[in-house]
């Protein structure tokens, strides 16, 4: 065997309470495609952060062409030829293009120097970008394509993708793919995170395994089935959700020419959304994020108010009531961002029951509010829906991501909601939670609940929804029934490859 | 009322001067802003810079070194704050006004055996015959150094933000912390720089006041200056230039006024005093619709997770 | 290398003793700076903490004490609703002056009438003006998203400019000698604020203070509101969300908070300090802050931070006169006080780890 490029043997780190990574190793080969696969949590980030620099391990040898590498920072990483690609959080929305990249780089040439490179990069690699765009003004996709320029004006040996493809439409994970496979084939290593199976299958020359911070395999995965990928990430079979067929109820949900301007500067407009959901009807809405999410579930919750007219809920014309009011009318939500909007994250979980619960459990009577009965509420959460926290007198951000997301879902569940609307139910949660979450949208839609679901998981939405629309630039597609969809269909809908001309193809 | 006995030429030369303690101040604020810390403590680091700039040119003679005093001064006390906001974590909003607070009282203790002494004077420069052309003349070259300082800082800060990478990284650390610090940029290294130099220019802002502009010491003379650069620096949209347009206005609205007064103007004085305060509300709420501008890390506490 | 951890959640313990450990701090940091003013750090610290309540002429200085602290337990009281929520008022000096002169000008305007209503009339007239005051920092954010911080202060100043017209103009003593200042609340007893005991420093203020207190207590423990208080400060997407009205909450909280002051002001102009003058104002307002911030914004809290402070003051004095200890060294002490206290805060929701440096 050649000499590895990165070899990782033995690697530890551990945080208070967890053990993030247990005596991990690694071989990746110049120009292979590497797959480090994982639930989250699995320690997968953790253990590409020692490889950016970021984090400093507690054990373990890391060699980069059969040298010590023990990256200071990630100036020092960025110096050895490592390249990363985030998934979040490291662009810079109000400065442009090449300002961000320029950031990125180590010894930025002029700025007009560095426009000319970000051309003939973005040229050669099929990435359509100009130098000059505010970062905030981008779509996901096209921001993603910043930070692989970023990297790849580096000329990195090794470049790491963390979950690339979460917000891409399928046309642009294939012109992504494209351009990997161009980088291989020059001998660039990559190391590919995902718990995206099939993805990995199409893409990558080896896989390494991490389940709760160990190393539990490796595999070939072109030659290895997802199910048996899925197993051993999982680490048992998977229960998949079950639901009884129905006719779809009577129309209780109908919007109307839905417009609203975003609370953000970079967010996005709502742009004329009609559509209608019946009684026990699941709706799945995908899109890439950042076509209007938060948005939609802003003005669907009450917190953004809409012109009269555009929403009517049951007959009534609910747009310029708050949440509060909308609530007593029996319309719930459950926002993406756990800490900070659907959950508060420095009170107990007895006062986060407080916050949404008010109205509908009676917790409230004239203005007083009434903890003992708000405690025994959350407590019914936590035992209905297996949130595992020592009680209801935690703090939100003392439980981990799945369990939290647990009691925000079972906190509007157990209110018996006439219509639910979730933004990414599942987002960062592991496996087990995830079933569990979706079991019960299923069971709360055959009870007769109108349910939203808005998620950027096309895998979920086709699971669960009855009908499928997606958000495009703030616009809804036509709904389509969710049976029998095509992925190039689906990519269609949620607007091809941003930016690119291709998506006529 | 004799509007006559306003002097046109002095006016101006007098609004310079009046404006000069408000770019210093606002400029140093915007510095720490574009680094997306709100530091409310101008005030604190003015009045002490006021005092101690004013304390060592009294005990030297020499204006030159009370101006170097007041600078180091007001970068001391704004190490504190740097100190609770950057280490400490705490809330920047309530920092500021324990750095205000402390600074005001810090002062007073220092300056009790200065009231009422005169500084030594610092010369004006001597630009020869440029000062001897009319009406430009003695409106734009019978000042000081210090006040052509301001200038040159102003100019100085536009140019770095705009054209280097320091600049860049500068803008890049209160535009997302979080980002910044994912690419591999001490977030609070550079932060606790900018609050070092945002508190060397109140500094030096005061001193202007204690030394030149006044000259002498009274407690609390500062007099609501720091929090009118802090509305500044919201007025000028974080942009240098606007900063020291912002500067002139209000000089020259402290100067109308104060000139108004002498002219016995049949507005009562105390009108006329509160009149900067009233017209800046005006102009904040003018100007508060567009927030764009703001560095969108501001006011935020930045804390390494991993 | 030390570096900061962030707890799972906040420390009760930390977040009870921090002041006292604040308080600690200060007294040593305190003290030396009496020694480098060339004062026995032992003797002036007992002189400003031991003498007011324990002293020999405690009898004096006890009613000092409720005196001094009912206001800046009023004005505290109002402040930590809105710094609970994030709605920073910190021109309560302003709102406080003006419920002096408004409370004051009602009851002027009635003399020499007798009549028991006076007075009433004069407390809903001082809180109307700090609540009027406070309203237009509050109505500018609400309606122009100016900011409250800066237009509440810049009011401070206006109102100190309007004071000085007031005690030169309108309200002036017309039998003063042309003396600056109004007529003397104190000697016109259907306006005056006088002490309910004799001798025991309590009156309306002091009560009302009190009733401040608990009201605040029930409000953040037990009602809708005081919880819509909390969520805002903590997570204000959250807030939205639950259902709170941003903009009502920031009315309510700076209109509370101008109504306490302007209440603080109106006892304190009809009481202990008895005219409108050109000075009347003492800086109440700016060291409410403190004890708000000392107190944790915490009812029970800050009614032990107002004592605190109110003992400095009355300490302070009986330093300057007895050892000569510069007023502004107080100044500088309170100052200290909320500095270690921010400080020492970061405990309550980090702790410390030893070991491997991450890259920072």
């Amino acid at each position: 065997m050649t000499q590895p490029l990165l070899d990782l043997s033995g690697v530890t780190k551990a945080y208070p309470g967890v053990v993030a990574n247990d005596d991990v190793s690694l071989r990746i080969a110049p120009g292979e495609v590497h797959a480090l696969l994982g639930e989250n949590g699995a320690g997968k980030s953790t253990l590409v952060k020692m490889i950016y620099g970021l984090v400093k391990p507690d054990a373990g040898q890391m060699q980069m062409r059969g040298e010590a590498f023990a990256p200071a920072n990630p100036h020092a990483a960025r110096q050895a030829g490592v390249g990363m690609v985030f998934q979040h959080f490291s662009l810079f929305d109000a400065l442009s293009v090449a300002e961000n990249i320029a950031l990125g780089m180590e010894n930025p040439p002029k700025m007009r120097a560095l426009s000319q490179q970000i051309r003939d990069v973005s040229d050669t690699y099929g990435l359509p970008l100009s130098p000059d765009r505010t970062v905030g003004d981008l779509s996901a996709g096209e921001r993603q394509r910043v930070e692989i320029i970023r990297c790849l004006l580096q000329e990195p040996k090794l470049l790491i993708m963390d979950e690339p493809t979460s917000v891409l439409t399928p046309q642009e994970v294939e012109i992504l793919f494209k351009t990997l496979r161009k980088l291989s084939a020059e001998g660039t290593a990559i190391l590919y995170i995902s718990h995206k199976l099939e993805e990995i299958r199409s893409l990558c020359d080896s896989a390494t395994i991490l389940r709760l911070g160990k190393v539990v395999g490796h595999c070939t995965p072109r030659e290895t089935s997802a199910r048996d990928m899925a197993e051993m990430m999982v680490g048992s079979a998977l229960k998949t959700p079950t639901r009884d067929s129905k006719e779809p109820g009577k129309v209780v949900l109908t919007l109307n020419n839905l417009s609203a301007r975003s609370a953000h500067a970079f967010g996005m407009p709502l742009r004329e959304i009609s559509v209608e959901v019946r009684r026990g009807e699941v709706l799945g809405i995908g899109g890439v994020a950042g076509n209007g999410q938060d948005e939609l579930l802003n003005a669907l919750s009450g917190e953004t108010l809409v012109s009269p007219g555009m929403l009517t809920f049951d007959g009534r014309d609910i747009s310029l009531l708050g949440p509060t009011a909308r609530r007593e009318l029996g319309v719930l939500a459950a926002p993406e961002e756990r800490l900070g909007h659907a959950a508060v994250p420095d009170m107990s979980l007895t006062e986060n029951a407080m916050l949404t619960g008010a109205a509908r459990e009676g917790l409230e009577r004239s203005g007083m509010l009434d903890w003992a009965k708000a405690r025994d509420f959350a407590e019914k959460i936590i035992k209905a829906f297996d949130v595992r926290t020592p009680g209801p007198g935690n703090a939100a951000r003392s439980l981990s991501g799945g369990n939290l997301q647990k009691f925000v879902i079972g906190r509007e569940v157990l209110q018996r909601p006439e219509l639910l609307v979730v933004n990414q139910p599942t987002w960062g949660v592991d496996a087990s939670a995830a079933a569990a979450i979706r079991q019960a949208l299923l069971d709360l839609a055959s009870n007769g609940t109108a349910v939203i679901v808005i998620s950027q998981d096309l895998d979920e939405l086709m699971e669960i929804s009855d009908n499928f629309a997606a958000l495009n630039e703030g616009r809804l597609s036509p709904t389509r029934p969710a049976q029998g969809l095509t992925v190039n269909e689906i990519g269609l809908m949620m607007g091809g490859a941003h930016g690119m001309e291709v998506a006529h193809v | 009322m004799d509007l006559s006995a306003i002097n046109p030429l002095l006016f101006v030369a007098g609004f310079l001067v009046a404006a000069t303690p408000l770019i210093f101040a606002a400029i140093g604020e915007l510095v720490v802003e574009k680094s997306g810390v709100l530091n409310l403590g101008v005030e604190g680091m003015m009045i002490t810079g006021a005092i101690c700039g004013f304390a060592t040119a009294v005990e030297t003679g020499s204006p030159l070194l009370g101006f170097a005093a007041a600078a180091v001064g007001g970068a001391v006390l704004s190490l504190l704050f740097a100190f609770l906001t950057q280490v400490a974590l705490a809330n920047q909003v309530a920092s500021g006004l324990s750095l205000t607070l402390f600074g005001l009282g810090l002062s007073a203790l220092i300056g009790q055996s200065y009231v009422g002494i005169k500084p030594p004077r610092l010369g004006d420069i001597d630009f020869g015959l440029l000062a001897d052309i009319p009406v430009i003349g003695p409106i734009f070259f019978t000042h000081d150094i210090i006040l052509y300082l301001g200038i040159a800082l102003v100019a100085g800060v536009w140019a770095v933000l705009k054209f280097t990478r320091a600049g860049l990284i500068l803008r890049a650390v209160g535009e997302s912390h979080d980002a910044a610090h994912a690419l591999g940029y001490k977030v609070k290294h550079i932060r606790t720089t900018a609050i070092l130099f945002g508190g060397a220019c109140a500094g030096l802002g005061g001193a202007y006041i204690s030394l030149i502009r006044v000259p002498q010491w009274t407690e609390g003379m500062t007099a609501g200056i720091g929090w009118i650069a802090l509305a500044l620096v919201v007025f000028a949209s974080w942009k240098p230039w606007r900063a020291l347009l912002g500067a002139y206005l209000f000089g020259g609205i402290t100067q109308l006024q104060l000139n108004l007064q002498g002219a016995g103007v049949a507005i009562p004085v105390e009108y006329l005093a509160m009149s900067p305060y009233i017209i800046t509300i005006i102009v904040l709420v003018v100007l508060s619709a567009d927030k764009s501008a703001a560095p969108a890390s501001l006011g935020r506490t930045f804390h390494a997770s991993n | 290398m030390i570096r900061l951890e962030k707890r799972p959640q906040p420390s009760r313990a930390l977040s009870l003793s921090t002041p006292i450990m604040a308080v600690l701090a200060t007294f040593f940091f305190g003290g030396l700076l009496f020694v480098v003013l060339g004062k026995d750090p032992v003797e002036a610290l007992q002189t400003i903490f031991w003498q007011p309540i324990f002293g020999e002429y405690a009898f004096y200085y006890r009613p000092q004490l409720l005196i001094k602290g009912a206001p800046l337990v009023l004005i505290a009281i109002g402040l930590s609703l809105g710094f609970k929520a994030g709605i920073w008022n910190i021109g309560a000096e302003g709102q406080y002056i003006m419920g002096a002169i408004f409370g004051a000008a009602v009851g002027l305007a009635f003399y020499p009438a007798e009549g028991w209503y006076i007075f009433p009339l004069m407390v809903i007239a001082g809180a109307l003006g700090g609540w009027a005051w406070a309203m237009i920092p509050a109505f500018l954010k609400v309606r122009f998203g100016t900011n409250e911080i800066l237009v509440s202060l810049m009011l401070v100043y206006v109102a100190e400019q309007f004071l000085a017209s007031m005690s030169l103009g309108l309200l002036k003593n017309p039998e003063g000698f042309g003396f600056p200042g109004s007529r003397n609340l104190q000697h016109y007893a259907p306006a005056h604020n006088a002490e309910l005991l004799a001798g025991s420093g309590m009156h309306w203020g002091v009560i009302a203070a009190l009733i401040a207190v608990i009201f605040a207590y029930v409000l953040l423990a037990k009602h809708r509101l005081g919880f819509a208080i909390r969520v805002t400060g903590e997570a204000p997407r959250a807030a939205r969300f639950s259902g709170v009205n941003p903009a009502r909450l920031v009315l309510f909280c700076l209109g509370t908070s101008g109504l306490l002051a302007g209440l603080a002001g109106m006892f304190e102009v009809s009481g202990p300090s008895g005219q409108i003058t050109i000075d009347f104002n003492v800086g109440y307002g700016f060291t409410a802050i403190i004890v708000a911030f000392l107190g944790r914004l915490h009812p029970i809290g800050i009614l032990l931070a107002g004592g605190l402070m109110a003992l400095t003051y009355i300490g302070g004095d009986i330093a300057q006169s007895n050892l000569g200890l510069p007023a502004a060294a107080i100044q500088v002490f309170q100052g200290m006080l909320l500095f270690f206290l921010l400080a020492l805060d970061v405990f309550t929701h980090y702790r410390l780890r030893f070991g491997a440096a991450e890259a920072a």
